[in-house]
């Protein structure tokens, strides 16, 4: 008998008789007058930057002015035509000096300062996670209030990787000392364009 | 982990010698659940979030055998590769297996409390693979040739000046420096080098969800992500009570999580693995290592549910001022403590005692998970099997025969109340382990039936 036959085996002789699902659809889950408000509010408390802008040549603006070493900035977004686009076929070890990654999320949580990113928007998996900063492109339009509602939104799209980002990469292991910066990008900056 | 049979009391004492560092635990583990606390009631629907992630809980289990079967032919379609494991003895062959298929020697890995729960460091170590942990308290314990003192938190009993004198041991920063901006920047560089330069990434798993066969990680520093998305092969190791049943519970769990970890609305990184990279494997190791046995047990099967947020560590009274070390088990606190017993009820005998039963564990539980209940069943189902703790079991007897005769009681208590007023050192001596850590009250002049038979007729 394999491993797998014997756990099966023991499993369906030892599990209790069969529960029901909840319906998530009593959770009555939390709502905000302003959805923009309360996801700036959450993610500037975790260590996040909320920049609203009228058009994209501002993100250009703006990260020139903030950020050195243009030469290592990229961006998978064709609306940013000064930004070097990402190469896709690039390996992704050849992303360590990375400065700034741009990259465009499909939607940001209010409740917890989050946004949504596939590997669609990345197009190399690690890139939000070794560059040194990352900024990213919201549309306002695209907040929801809760992860309920960020889950319907997701709903049954197919993606090979995706990750909720709610702010830089941080630590607090050393006696409990925030950190920015772990092992990850030290800022991010999300774009809110109306 | 140590491999000794020292027991709760004894540990416990080794970190009590030092009373301000015990404070200093104390509060900073209050004040993390005091975060909790504030996250929590951001939530409105809080209550009715942790009922919702129980009945889902309860229905895993319940229809666990399905789930499993569904999650692997989800995951198989999505081009993992799905391993399944007995205990932590296959577990650990097979990771090897795949590293030796690999050729490689060298790994980093993410935080995991189930290879901890395996061993699989030491066995690797046996067999000349070089594991780095990649979460900064995990690298910091391995460097100092310890094991995590919490499951969140791996290195909260560590202090700054400790971790200033250890990376200069071992990363060469300048002796006396402290600080934990510098401390953290110079183990960024450390480990960066290893993220780029491993070719196989081990993780954990939070959540597997059986009806996409997708699993979910969350960090804070991004480590699992760098491991796994620079490495070639990227193994993620699961106990068989991780999943869940469809990608919308997601929402309710990681809503629970980090809100009840660490007072964070959600951790920094909530990464979704389905599929691997063009030129990557991906594996997940199922992995059972008593989890049926106790799915078995039907007083203590509850505990499966565990998300391992830790909560319940943060509250407990026991837990801050004994430090994590004293459980003598790879998962310290309530919930270790009746996880513990069902891996080793002999070893782990101690642990169901090492609480006051206060039930504060139950009351911040995210699944609802009744942790005191279970502690006090531990303790029957101990003493039933004859693996009670000796002196604590002859007070019992002592206590039970007091108990059932009212005269031997009065009399009882009137001979302590003397003893303690006229003769305190028989009492607050060392031989006495209830008077360590404890000071001894002042004895009222007489016993509440006294007082009462005294007062009734004044109302």
């Amino acid at each position: 008998m394999s491993s797998k036959e014997k756990i099966l085996a023991a499993v369906k002789l030892n599990q209790p008789a069969l529960q029901q699902l909840p319906d998530l659809g009593n959770l009555n889950a939390i709502q905000y007058e302003d959805t923009f408000l309360q996801f700036s509010t959450v993610l500037k408390t975790i260590g996040g930057t909320v920049v609203e802008i009228k058009n994209t040549d501002e993100i250009i603006e703006y990260v020139k002015n903030n950020f050195s070493n243009v030469q290592n900035f990229v961006t998978t977004l064709p609306e940013l035509p000064e930004i070097k686009m990402l190469d896709e076929k690039l390996d992704a070890h050849f992303l360590e000096n990375i400065e700034v990654a741009i990259i465009r999320a499909l939607f940001g949580v209010a409740e917890n300062g989050s946004v949504w990113v596939t590997d669609e928007e990345m197009k190399i998996r690690a890139l939000p996670f070794i560059c040194q900063h990352l900024a990213v492109l919201l549309h306002k339009k695209d907040l929801v209030n809760n992860m309920h509602e960020a889950y319907n939104l997701i709903g049954a799209k197919q993606y090979d990787f995706g990750v909720f980002i709610a702010g830089p990469s941080k630590t607090a292991d050393i006696e409990q000392s925030l950190v920015l910066g772990a092992h990850g990008p030290k800022t991010m900056t999300v774009f809110v364009i109306a | 982990m140590s491999s000794t049979n020292a027991k709760h009391p004894e540990l416990s004492a080794i970190f009590n010698k030092d009373e301000a560092r015990v404070d200093w635990h104390d509060e900073t583990l209050w004040w993390i659940r005091q975060k909790r606390d504030k996250a929590a009631w951001s939530v409105p629907e809080w209550e009715e979030l942790r009922n919702t992630a129980s009945a889902i809980k309860n229905n895993v289990l319940s229809n666990l055998h399905n789930y499993l079967i569904e999650f692997e032919k989800n995951a198989i379609a999505n081009g993992v590769t799905v391993h399944w494991a007995a205990d932590a003895k296959e577990h650990n062959e097979i990771v090897h297996a795949i590293l030796q298929q690999n050729k490689v020697s060298q790994i980093v890995k993410s935080k995991s409390m189930l290879t901890e729960e395996c061993g699989l460091n030491d066995y690797l170590a046996k067999n000349n693979v070089e594991v780095i942990d990649t979460d900064l308290g995990e690298r910091i314990v391995q460097l100092a040739g310890e094991h995590p003192s919490h499951i969140v938190l791996p290195c909260i009993h560590w202090k700054k000046e400790e971790i200033g004198e250890l990376f200069h041991k071992h990363l060469n920063t300048p002796k006396g420096n402290a600080d934990p901006q510098f401390l953290t920047a110079a183990a960024r560089i450390h480990l960066r080098e290893k993220f780029l330069t491993r070719k196989v990434a081990i993780t954990g798993v939070n959540f597997a969800v059986a009806e996409t066969g997708e699993f979910v990680v969350s960090t804070n520093e991004g480590n699992a992500d760098m491991g796994a998305h620079l490495a070639d092969v990227h193994i993620a190791c699961m106990g068989i009570e991780k999943i869940i049943p469809q990608r919308k519970h997601l929402g309710v769990f990681l809503r629970l999580l980090s809100r009840s970890a660490t007072g964070q609305p959600i951790t920094t990184y909530s990464s979704h693995f389905k599929k691997p990279n063009a030129h990557q494997a991906m594996h997940i190791i199922l992995v059972d290592n008593g989890r049926t046995v106790q799915l078995g047990r039907e007083s203590f099967r509850n505990s499966l549910k565990c998300i391992r947020c830790a909560a319940c560590f943060n509250t407990c009274p026991v837990y801050r001022r004994s430090g994590g070390f004293s459980y003598n088990a790879v998962i310290a606190g309530p919930i270790g403590s009746i996880l513990s017993p069902n891996l080793d009820m002999k070893k782990h005998a101690d642990l169901p005692f090492a609480s006051t039963l206060c039930g504060s564990c139950t009351n911040v539980c995210p699944v609802k998970i009744d942790i005191h209940n279970q502690l006090y069943l531990w303790r029957q189902e101990i003493t039933k099997q004859g693996y009670s703790p000796k002196m604590k079991t002859a007070a019992m007897k002592v206590m039970a025969v007091a108990l059932s005769k009212p005269a031997l009681f009065t009399i009882g208590g009137k001979a302590a109340r003397w003893v303690v007023k006229h003769l305190p050192f028989l009492v607050n001596n060392r031989l006495n382990p209830w008077y360590k850590q404890r000071d001894l009250p002042t004895a009222p002049k007489q016993s509440f039936t006294e007082w009462y038979k005294q007062n009734r007729h004044e109302q």
